[in-house]
Parts: C-alpha cells; structure tokens; sequence
C-alpha cells in the first residue's frame, strides 16, 4: 500500500493488505447495520409513544414553519452581524488586557493590576447583569450621542468575552518556553519584538481551538440582546409561538443555530486536530 | 593582542548558591576559548551572563573595553553584538528556516528583506543548509538545526560568539558536521568562547582551555599544557574521570 513504485509486494504483504481491506469493509458494513438498528429505534419509540400525534402538531407543523421561517430568518441576521462585530471586538480585546498582564516593569504596575481585575470582575459578573446594566442603565445617564441599545448590548458581549478570551490568551502566551524568549533576546530584539515576533505568534496557534470553542458559545449568546429590545431569531421564534400557540418556530430557530454553528465547529475540530498532530508529530 | 572580551571577579548565585565565585576571563580577538569543567561548575551561567542574560551579583564584564556591565547599558545593544548558541538549538518553531536567520537582521538591523534573504541564503550555502531554506524546523535533523541556529547567530555579524554546549542533545553521528562547522568559524577569524564536554574538540580547536570548577577558572593554559600536563589536582581528576569514561 505504502510501498514504492517499483516496489514488487512479498506474498506476505500481499496476503496482509487483503486481509486489511477485508476488515475495513466489514468494518463499515457493521456501522451502517448498526446505526440503521438504533435509528429505526429511536423512531419507533418517539412515534409510537401514545402523546406522539399531539406533539408533531404543537412542535412540527411543516405549515406553520413555514410561516415563521421569514421572521425567524430576520431574526438570525442580526444575531450574525452581532456575532461577527463581537466575536472580533472581543479577540482584539481580549488579547489587549493578555499583553498587558503580560508587561513588566513597575510603571506598568497599575495597568497590569487593572488587566488582572478586568478578568476577575468580568468572568464573575453574570452576563445577563452585564446586560442589564449597560443597555437599561447607561441610557438613564441621559448623556449626549448615546449609542443604540444593539450597540450598548453588544458592547456587554464584548466586555464579558474578553475576560474568557484574555485568559484563554494568556494561557497560550505563559506555555511559550523560556528558552524562546532567551533566544530572541540574545539576538538583540527589544521585549517588546520578543513577544510580537516570537511568543504571540506561537501563543497565538496553541490556543486557536479554545478561543474558537469561546466563539461558537458566543453565537449562541448573542441572542441575549434581545432582553432589551432588539428581535433575535429566539425572540422572533417567541412572538411567533405567541400567536399561533404553537411551539414549531422554536423548532425552526433552534435548526437554523444547528446550521449556523456546523462551519464554525467544524474548523475548530479542525484546527485542534492540526494542532495535536503537530504536538505529536514533532 | 587585544582582550575583546575581559570578565572580573564575576558572581552570580542562585536562590543562595554560589554558582559563579569571583571568575576572571580574558578572550582575545580571535581566540578561541574553551570551558570545560563538571556540569554545575559554571560554564552556561558564565555564557549567560556575558550576553546579560542573567543578573550579575558582583564583578565586571568589558566588551571592546566597554564595561557593559555598568548600570543603565542598554542591554539589547550589547546582545546585537554578542551571538550565543543554545544546547537545545531554540530556534523558532513557527518560522521558516531563512524566516529564523532573517528575523534579527530585519527587525534589529532594519535591513531590507531583500538583502537579509541574501546574506541569509549565502550563509546557509556556506554551511550546506542552502536547500533547508524554505524548511520548518521540526523537519530537519538535531544536527541541521544546530547549524541553522549558529548560522541565526552568524547573522547579526556579530564580534564575539558563545556557544553553550552545542553539541551535547545531538546523536553521536551528528556532532561531527557542527563541530566541523566551528573549526571553519575559527579559520574565518571569529572569536568564540565556547563551553563544551567534547575534550577532543576543546584540545584540537582552542587557542585557550579554561577549566572551570565551583564557579572559578582554576586552570587555564593552552590545551597542549592543560590536557597534558595539568598543574591544579583538580584539574588532573576531573580528566582522571574523563579519560576513566572513555571521553578523551
């Protein structure tokens, strides 16, 4: 198999790649057989409960779903164009308050002393109250050129994220050996090219599968703006609901997250496999 | 001739142990100085020291008879003259062979990338890598990354090079090609102070060999006198132990 090309197979090897061929094929025999035996399982157990008939209308009526699907798609536009500006706002400042955890010296004693109480607050505070007190509260300021309540959710997404993300951040930047930075320095860069030409940049892709896992539960968050105002697909999903007395737009939202989420998880898993293969591979 | 390098009464200790005691060293322009010595005697806290690597606690350290020792000498500038060579290689994992020369020439010399590729390239040629450039680290062998990283150093043009036993995490059949390397270096003139367990190597290619022992020089002389006819007892059984292991 992963022989050259003039390379002429013993009979031994030869009688070995037929025997492996053989079980890989027997191998996908057995997985087909066996998933199709769980799903006529589970089909027969969800349809053949006795409240089936009722749920299918309340959860799964194809007329009423198709009804929704506009509103709900309405909906989710805002939560991606929310996702994309958090998602990049937050990176940015997430990786801002790392470096600065990161700087030495004791002038930078009190930026390093705020970074670090930037973290501890905003991965305590419930988002929900970060939410709450920026998109309810700040506009009783009453202050001039207020933004939008999208904008001041948003900007709650933000600041909650780049707390996990910093962290996430400066775990990637302290797992950069100390003999890197020796070398860098001993080739006279300044600390500040040591970190940006050599410790982010391998910081940086040791950490790119959890900062994507902190993206894809972004996404889901997003949605929260909505208890301020602003209609996301769950809220056009609700009031859908409320007017049909019928759960089938939730339904509806929940596949189109589904959906929504599928690109995203799959370049993490991707970008995690690389990453151990290069861990392993040496 | 003229000392490049002058180190005096040097101390250094970590968490209270003394691993540097009042050392003197004298390298001169186009010396090649050895240390050899037991592991813990100093050697790699002296290298690292001379590149301001690590605090000093006492003692002085001139460079072209500069002290760049004393408070408030730019330490970055003094490393742009000093190349230092690592055990365990230490290039850059995530740049490319030439990436790994280029990086100093270009962000500390602000040279041009054009001409840092250029001068990078002849130096790989040189030492055989010309085909490595374009190569990640973790592709190339113990002994080809070792050559990268001294020829990284080389790119800085540096006046003075240390190398800290850059032999030692290399397979037997790969020590040859970087020692060979070094021996080319000294018929180019470069000054190096090097620690080393290879005492072959000390013996052929130093001008100057440095016994280190507890953090002082104890003995010092052209290697024909130290390996020969060593004067200090300790000297005569450290090589006792290291003739007893078959390493000379």
């Amino acid at each position: 198999m992963s022989t050259s090309l003039h390379h002429v197979p013993s009979p031994a090897q030869r009688a070995r790649d037929a025997y492996r061929q053989r079980q890989t094929v027997l191998s996908v025999l057995v997985a087909a057989a066996s998933t199709a035996a769980v799903g006529t399982l589970l089909a027969v157990a969800v349809t053949g409960a006795p409240g089936w008939e009722r749920v299918r209308q309340t959860f799964l009526d194809p007329e009423i779903a198709r009804e929704a699907l506009p509103r709900v798609l309405t909906g989710l536009w805002l939560n991606v164009r929310l996702l994309v500006f958090c998602a990049v706002a937050a990176l940015l400042l997430g990786l801002l308050i790392a470096i600065l955890r990161t700087l030495r010296g004791p002038i930078f004693f009190p930026i390093r002393a705020l970074a670090a109480s930037y973290t501890y607050v905003f991965r305590g505070l419930p988002l929900i109250i970060v939410l709450y007190v920026l998109t309810l509260g700040t506009p009783g300021l009453r202050l001039q050129g207020m933004p939008s309540v999208l904008v001041l959710g948003g900007a709650a997404l933000v600041l909650t994220y780049s707390g996990y993300l910093a962290e996430v951040f400066r775990a990637g930047i302290e797992s950069v050996h100390p003999s890197q930075l020796a070398a860098a320095r001993s080739l006279g860069l300044t600390y500040r090219q040591t970190v940006r030409h050599v410790v982010l940049p391998q910081a940086v892709r040791r950490v790119a599968p959890p900062l994507l896992n902190d993206i894809v539960a972004l996404q889901k968050d997003v949605g929260l703006v909505a208890l301020a105002g602003p209609i996301d697909a769950v809220r056009a999903a609700q009031i859908a609901t409320a007017q049909t007395f019928n759960y089938t737009p939730y339904i509806v939202a929940g596949v189109l997250f589904v959906l929504l989420a599928i690109p995203l998880i799959a370049v993490t898993d991707r970008v995690t496999l690389r990453a151990a293969r290069r861990q392993s591979g040496g | 001739m003229d000392a490049l390098l002058r180190c005096r009464g040097l101390r250094k200790e970590f968490g209270g142990q003394v691993v540097l005691d009042g050392l003197d060293l004298t390298v001169a322009e186009h010396q090649v100085v050895a240390l050899i010595g037991a592991s813990g005697s100093g050697k790699s806290t002296l290298l690292r020291c001379v590149n301001l690597l690590e605090e000093l606690h006492d003692g002085t350290i001139e460079l072209d008879g500069e002290e760049i020792s004393a408070p408030g000498v730019d330490s970055d500038w003094v490393r742009r003259r000093i190349g230092l060579v690592f055990q365990s290689y230490n290039l850059f994992p995530h740049l490319s062979v030439l990436d790994n020369v280029t990086l100093a020439p270009r962000r500390v010399h602000r040279r041009p990338r054009a001409e840092a590729e250029a001068h990078a390239r002849e130096l790989l040629d040189r030492v055989g890598l010309a085909d490595k450039a374009d190569a990640y680290p973790d592709r190339l062998s113990g002994g080809q990354q070792q050559r990268v990283a001294i020829v990284r150093a080389l790119a800085n043009s540096p006046r003075l090079l240390l190398l800290d036993e850059v032999t030692s995490a290399l397979d037997p059949e790969l020590v040859g090609e970087v020692l060979t390397m070094i021996r080319d270096l000294k018929a180019d003139g470069m000054t190096m102070l090097l620690a080393t367990h290879e005492m072959a190597f000390a013996r052929d290619v130093a001008d100057q060999v440095c016994f280190l022992d507890a953090g002082r020089v104890v003995e010092a002389g052209p290697p024909e006198q130290v390996f020969a006819a060593p004067t200090q007892p300790r000297t005569r059984q450290f090589l006792a132990r290291i003739i007893e292991a078959g390493r000379l």
